[in-house]
């Protein structure tokens, strides 16, 4: 489509299980295994799913942060990996990540204002004396003071932690990031001061995202359509009021009723799955939900439901629906 | 009716290398017999400390309680010896944790460690307790009871070694179950079934619980009754419908504000500005002073007291002075 700023076509991503004295391959963890989608110019696509069902795999392996194992990833019609290096370098600055923890990927020893240049520096994006005049005018447009640009990491918290996160990205001018959990270490009131500047800075800089969480309260908020995920397969990909009004696949409906809402005394129908999420080493056959599915047929244990459009761009693997 | 826990004044300091943190600052907490009281905050606020001091588990080289009293079914457990309180722990008064894992001991089975407390605070023999250890992981939902009594922490999965951990607190029939953030670490779908096995757990043995958490979904899904804190003061008290329904304090207003709820979007989220602040370095202010947009002159030189407004709810905040007094 005209409008796609991104074509994700089958993607799988494998990793192998070692093995024995001489560490064969004796099978594969399926982290995303054929995964289909597309996000359009300017949306905030969110990718939903319990711990281990791939979210992150499929972000890293959009952006090429991993070697996918089969399938197609088209970037403004570009083929994502099948640039060489020197290519994928040059792409590189437009699409962003985010990190769960920024912290993790700061030096302690490099002052914030230094680590926010430094990739302006690396691609040669900006002249040396350009750079620091940027830097503060991002760090201001990310809530960061101006005398903040000569800290450490380990002097800030969480919060800021998060908006040098952010800044480190936009920094790059990029058309496209991913952002995996950026909100889930955070508490409620800094949360959602980071969920307003991430909505302030698409409006600002036309950015487009590939939102991941666990937590659907937020991505309800935030994203415009939304993929669930489980164990390494979408089940359902819906445009937002669609799919938090009328779940059509089990899993999220069982999901969706999971949440806690913040009403005290509200009956609501709960579906409580038993059981936990099987292994992704060794998903069970047919229907990747049918050991926790209260509707499990006969038909889900055998066949593998198709991943199919039951209506105008709403996408359903289920035999029932 | 006497509470089964009445905290009154307590104060629980840590030394850092910036100064002292006052975790917990003249506390007042009271739990009865059946009751869940929550306690929400955001990290650091010392809901972690409050717990830990009233479990008598403040490190002595990190820091101590310095003042106040903390009643439970009524001793002073200030007052009680060493060995009384370890005692106490595991029988009475039982904990879980956020992290199973770092309370269970990885070489020893399941089964051992659901049986240790059960031989040591109820005197009974090896085979009953044994017995007892499979009885007790069927009661919290996991099948195949014998073969997972045999099993190693690390086989199992986060949901089902915290319902090991709850197996352990409950095995003694305690009075009193701290829970402190039980299902942060778990995904929803296993949050909804540890949080259903303990609703179910309260109903059938009346046990009080002492839950802490900081998300409000849970808070209104648990609670019967909830306190507020914020930089290691209550700064609200009151039964869980009429704190969803009427916060008071500004700081939890904002909090149930700035919350995303499922299928009640807004096109922009509330959001309490600032951040909370340095404990080490707090004034006679108000604490949510710098953050707090409905101040008045007297928030800037006096802290609010937690006043008590006769209806069940209790608020620190200098708003509500006039309306509280002239209620009295
Ligand atoms: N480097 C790796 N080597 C082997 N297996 C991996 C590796 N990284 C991830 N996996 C496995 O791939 C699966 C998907 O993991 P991934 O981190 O993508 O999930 P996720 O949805 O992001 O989970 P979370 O919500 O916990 O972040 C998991 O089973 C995980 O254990
Ligand atoms: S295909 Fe069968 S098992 Fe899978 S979700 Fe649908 S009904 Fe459940
Ligand atoms: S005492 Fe004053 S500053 Fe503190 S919360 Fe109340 S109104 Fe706000
Ligand atoms: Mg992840």
């Amino acid at each position: 489509m005209e409008n796609n700023l991104l074509e994700v076509h089958r993607l799988k991503k494998y990793y192998p299980i070692t093995g024995g004295l001489l560490g064969r391959t004796i099978g594969h963890v399926k982290a995303v295994d054929d995964v289909s989608f597309s996000i359009q110019k300017g949306e905030t696509f969110g990718l939903v799913g319990e711990s281990g069902s791939g979210k992150s795999t499929t972000g890293r392996t959009i952006l090429r942060l991993l070697e996918k194992t089969e399938g197609e990833v088209r970037f403004q019609g570009i083929d994502v990996h099948a640039l060489n290096r020197q290519e994928l370098r040059a792409l590189r600055p437009r699409m962003q990540y985010i990190f769960q923890d920024p912290y993790s990927s700061l030096n302690p020893r490099v002052r914030i204002g230094e680590a926010l240049g430094e990739a302006l520096l690396d691609h040669g994006l900006l002249p040396q004396a350009e750079v620091r005049e940027r830097v503060l005018e991002v760090m201001a447009l990310c809530g960061l003071a101006t005398y903040h640009v000569d800290r450490y990491p380990h002097e800030f918290s969480g919060g800021q932690r998060q908006r040098i996160g952010i800044a480190r990205a936009i920094m790059m001018n990029p058309d496209f990031i991913v952002a995996d959990e950026p909100v889930s270490a955070l508490d409620v009131s800094i949360q959602a001061q980071i969920i307003n500047l991430f909505a302030e800075l698409q409006e600002q800089r036309k950015l487009t995202y590939l939102f991941i969480s666990h937590d659907l309260s937020v991505v309800e908020h935030l994203c415009t359509r939304i993929g669930v995920m489980y164990l390494g397969s979408l089940l359902e990909l819906a445009p937002r009021d669609e799919l938090f009004l009328e779940p059509l696949h089990p899993y999220t409906k069982a999901l969706l009723s999971s949440v806690p809402l913040p009403i005290p005394k509200k009956k609501r129908e709960r579906i409580v799955l038993q059981g936990d999420m099987p292994s992704p080493a060794n998903p069970p056959t047919g229907c990747k939900f049918h050991t926790r599915c209260p509707y499990v047929k006969d038909i889900c244990r055998q066949e593998v439901p198709a991943f199919r459009e039951v209506s105008t761009d709403r996408f359903v693997a289920c035999h029932l629906v | 009716m006497n509470a089964l826990v009445e905290i009154q004044n307590l104060s629980t300091y840590f030394k850092s290398e910036q100064g002292v943190v006052k975790a917990v600052d003249a506390l007042d907490l009271r739990v009865h017999e059946g009751e869940t009281v929550c306690i929400v905050g955001e990290s650091g606020c010392g809901k972690s400390a409050a717990a830990m001091s009233l479990m008598g588990l403040i490190p002595e080289a990190v820091g101590s309680i310095v003042s106040g009293e903390i009643w439970f079914a009524g001793r002073d457990l200030r007052k009680v010896s060493k060995e009384e309180m370890r005692k106490l722990r595991g029988n009475e008064l039982a904990m879980i944790f956020q992290e199973p894992m770092s309370s269970l001991n990885p070489v020893l089975t399941i089964g051992e460690q659901i049986m240790e407390p059960i031989m040591e605070h109820q005197g009974v023999s090896k085979k009953a307790a044994q017995a007892r250890a499979v009885e007790l992981i069927e009661l919290v939902g996991i099948p195949r009871a014998k073969e997972i009594a045999k099993s190693y922490p690390h086989e199992l999965s986060g949901g089902m070694l915290q319902r090991i951990m709850i197996a352990i607190a409950i095995s003694c029939n305690p009075r009193l179950l701290i829970a402190d953030e039980p299902t942060t670490a778990l995904d929803v779908t296993i949050q909804a079934q540890i949080l259903d096995l303990l609703l179910k757990i309260k109903e059938e043995s009346q046990t009080a619980i002492l839950f802490i958490t900081h998300d409000l979904g849970v808070v209104a899904e648990m609670a019967d009754h909830v306190v507020v804190m914020y930089a290691g003061k209550v700064v609200e008290v009151s039964p869980v419908v009429e704190l969803f329904e009427e916060p008071k304090h500004p700081y939890t207003q904002g909090l149930l504000r700035s919350k995303p709820v499922l299928n009640q979007r807004k096109a922009k989220l509330y959001s309490i500005p600032g951040q909370v602040p340095n404990p080490t370095t707090l004034g006679e202010s108000c604490y949510f002073l710098d953050r707090c947009d409905q101040c008045l002159d007297i928030c800037r030189v006096k802290q609010p007291p937690l006043r008590d407004g006769g209806d069940g709810r209790k608020v620190a905040c200098w708003l509500y002075e006039e309306e509280i007094t002239r209620g009295k």
